[in-house]
């Protein structure tokens, strides 16, 4: 059994140290936000925050994040009350086919955490990892600029 | 005759305007880009890739060419210089004569000493031509305006005259009768505008290179520049062979990928004439001779396959409890995935980043991953930064060196990884 704490709520997980935390993250807790999209670490759609760092879940085996505080986009929100990211994501209509945003906005949320008004080319760098196909680089932008503000007027970094 | 000598005043004042002009010109912008010899230009382009001019005079993200890229030394941080042939910023009003002096003597156009992060003690090896094409080359750039930050260093200009008189060997090096063309030719490559001993030779308190431990390793800008002499740590043996296909494409199954301030370098070098790269590539495997992968192999027949079963060990050493910070386990969990059974990682029974003096490299490697630069080719690994923890860092760094490099503890493997953490994000940043 492997203990993991994913988005505040402790599970036992009864699969090899091996299997990798996006597998479990989909397939035994329904947590279907992060995606698969290389499965090589080189894409960024599986992103997911490990004790507050951007983590490739595709390529992290859940031996690794034993006990440590994983977080995934299902953590950010609800439907009803979306994170201030997801609101902004939203508001800027940035997702086209959408299956990177969820990576997006995990790496974003990272940034914004330590960043709190980034600067174009810091979003550009810091999201430079992750990839998009569909080419709305410029909304995504827009978007992260956009919770940047929604959180600077709730007066804090975490959504 | 009143008209006459009217028009003589005029033509004469015509004249010396023109020659006043013309004058002016030549001291102000010493060469005009359609005065240089296009062939020039063109051999002064390769040679500036063997030189890796562009990766210290660009900044990142910044113009090529036209400097601020700090330098980290153990003397302060050096701002690299625009080198474009902006006039009022750059080498705009460099003669090619105050060139050559900056490039073999290491003195600026004001005459001030220039600090030997700027490496003369190699470009002083490098005949007046290449240096004049290299100087043909830059100044038919596109003049850039910048002025790059102020260097923060504590040792003021005039010492540096000191460590010249004591350190600085200027002028060719006569070529050795007892070697062929091509040995010959690597070496001035290599010992001049490849300055290869920059990195790779180790440095005395001073900053000097030891030319008594030449290629002996060193240090570069936070990574480890492994040895290329007899002390090289390669587990298998380079051949020419090799050393040409890594140095021309940033990538070696038997060694691996070239990584931190080595990138760049393969980079430069993949627009350099094939016959260079080699003979560059001869002059190094010349200084390899003896290496303990050397004898190694000659002692014992090649065995093809012994180092790719790490993996099966791995998990036969794991502890039976499922322990986070077991080596063992977390080289089995996360990395045999692709370095175990010619997949897409190399073994790293054939990396140097474990036999090696130092982990830096490896934990570097480990924590930021393998990332070619935007647009390039080369090789590629994840970043495992945030899923590995420094405890789980080090209990894998210490497994691997006494597992698959058979050797002794490297001493500090946790002030190492807390160091690379840290130097790394900065970089980032």
């Amino acid at each position: 059994m492997i203990t993991l704490k994913v988005n505040g709520t402790t599970h036992d997980i009864d699969a090899d140290p091996a299997t990798p935390l996006l597998y479990v993250l989909r397939n035994d807790l329904a947590l279907n936000g992060a995606k698969y999209g290389c499965g090589l670490g080189q894409c960024g759609a599986c992103t997911v925050q490990v004790d507050g760092q951007a983590v490739f879940s595709c390529i992290t085996p859940i031996l690794l994040v034993q006990n440590k505080n994983v977080r995934t986009l299902e953590g950010l929100g609800t439907l009803e009350r979306p994170g201030a990211l997801q609101q902004a994501f939203i508001d800027e209509q940035a997702a086209q086919c959408g299956f990177c945003i969820p990576g997006m906005i995990m790496r974003a949320q990272v940034l914004l955490e330590k960043n709190p008004a980034p600067t174009d080319d810091e979003i550009r760098e810091h999201l430079n990892v992750n990839l998009c196909r569909c080419g709305t680089h410029m909304r995504i932008l827009r978007a992260v600029h956009r919770a940047a503000k929604i959180l600077a007027a709730n007066g804090s970094s975490r959504s | 005759m009143r008209f006459a000598a009217a028009l003589c005043v005029a033509a004469l004042s015509v004249a010396g305007v023109i020659y006043f002009v013309t004058a002016r010109n030549v001291a102000a912008a010493p060469e005009v880009p359609a005065a240089f010899n296009p062939n020039a230009v063109k051999a002064g382009a390769t040679l500036a890739n063997v030189g890796n001019c562009a990766s210290c005079h660009t900044r990142p993200g910044g113009k090529t060419f036209a400097g601020g890229r700090a330098l980290p030394t153990p003397f302060g941080t050096i701002y690299s210089t625009n080198i474009t042939p902006d006039p009022d910023t750059g080498i705009g009003r460099w003669s090619a004569d105050e060139f050559r002096r900056a490039m073999q003597e290491g003195v600026g156009r004001d005459g001030r000493q220039l600090y030997p992060a700027f490496p003369y003690d190699h470009y002083t090896r490098v005949t007046n031509d290449d240096v004049d094409a290299i100087y043909a080359y830059l100044m038919t750039r596109e003049p850039v305006r910048n002025e790059p930050t102020q260097n923060r260093v504590l040792v003021a200009r005039p010492l540096v005259g000191m460590w010249k008189a004591l350190y600085f060997k200027p002028g060719p090096l006569a070529p050795d009768p007892s070697q062929d063309a091509q040995w010959n030719r690597g070496r001035y490559l290599v010992e001049g505008l490849g300055h290869c001993g920059a990195c790779h030779t180790p440095r005395n308190g001073l900053g000097a290179e030891e030319p008594e431990h030449a290629f002996a390793g060193g240090v570069a800008e936070g990574w480890t520049a492994p040895a290329l002499n007899a002390q090289s740590p390669a587990p298998r043996p380079w051949t020419v062979e090799q050393l040409t296909t890594y140095l021309s494409t940033g990538f070696d199954a038997e060694h691996g990928a070239a990584a931190g301030v080595m990138a760049p370098v393969t980079e430069n070098l993949a627009r350099v004439p094939n016959a260079d790269v080699r003979a560059i590539a001869v002059y190094i495997a010349s200084q390899m001779r003896g290496s303990r992968a050397e004898r190694f192999a000659a002692s014992s027949p090649p065995v093809a396959a012994a180092t790719a079963t790490v993996a099966d060990d791995a998990i036969a050493d794991a502890s039976p409890a499922i322990d986070a910070r077991d080596g063992a386990a977390i080289y089995a969990t996360a990395c045999a995935g692709c370095h175990e059974r010619a997949r897409r990682g190399i073994p790293l029974a054939l990396s140097t980043t474990l036999t090696d003096v130092t982990p830096t490299n490896f934990i570097r490697i480990t924590l930021d991953g393998i990332a070619p630069r935007e647009g390039a080719k080369g090789g590629i690994m994840p970043a495992f930064r945030g899923a590995l923890d420094d405890a789980q860092m080090v209990a894998l760094v210490d497994y691997l060196r006494a597992r698959v490099a058979n050797a002794s503890a490297w001493p500090n493997v946790e002030r190492e990884v807390a160091k690379a953490r840290v130097e790394s994000t900065q970089e980032k940043s």
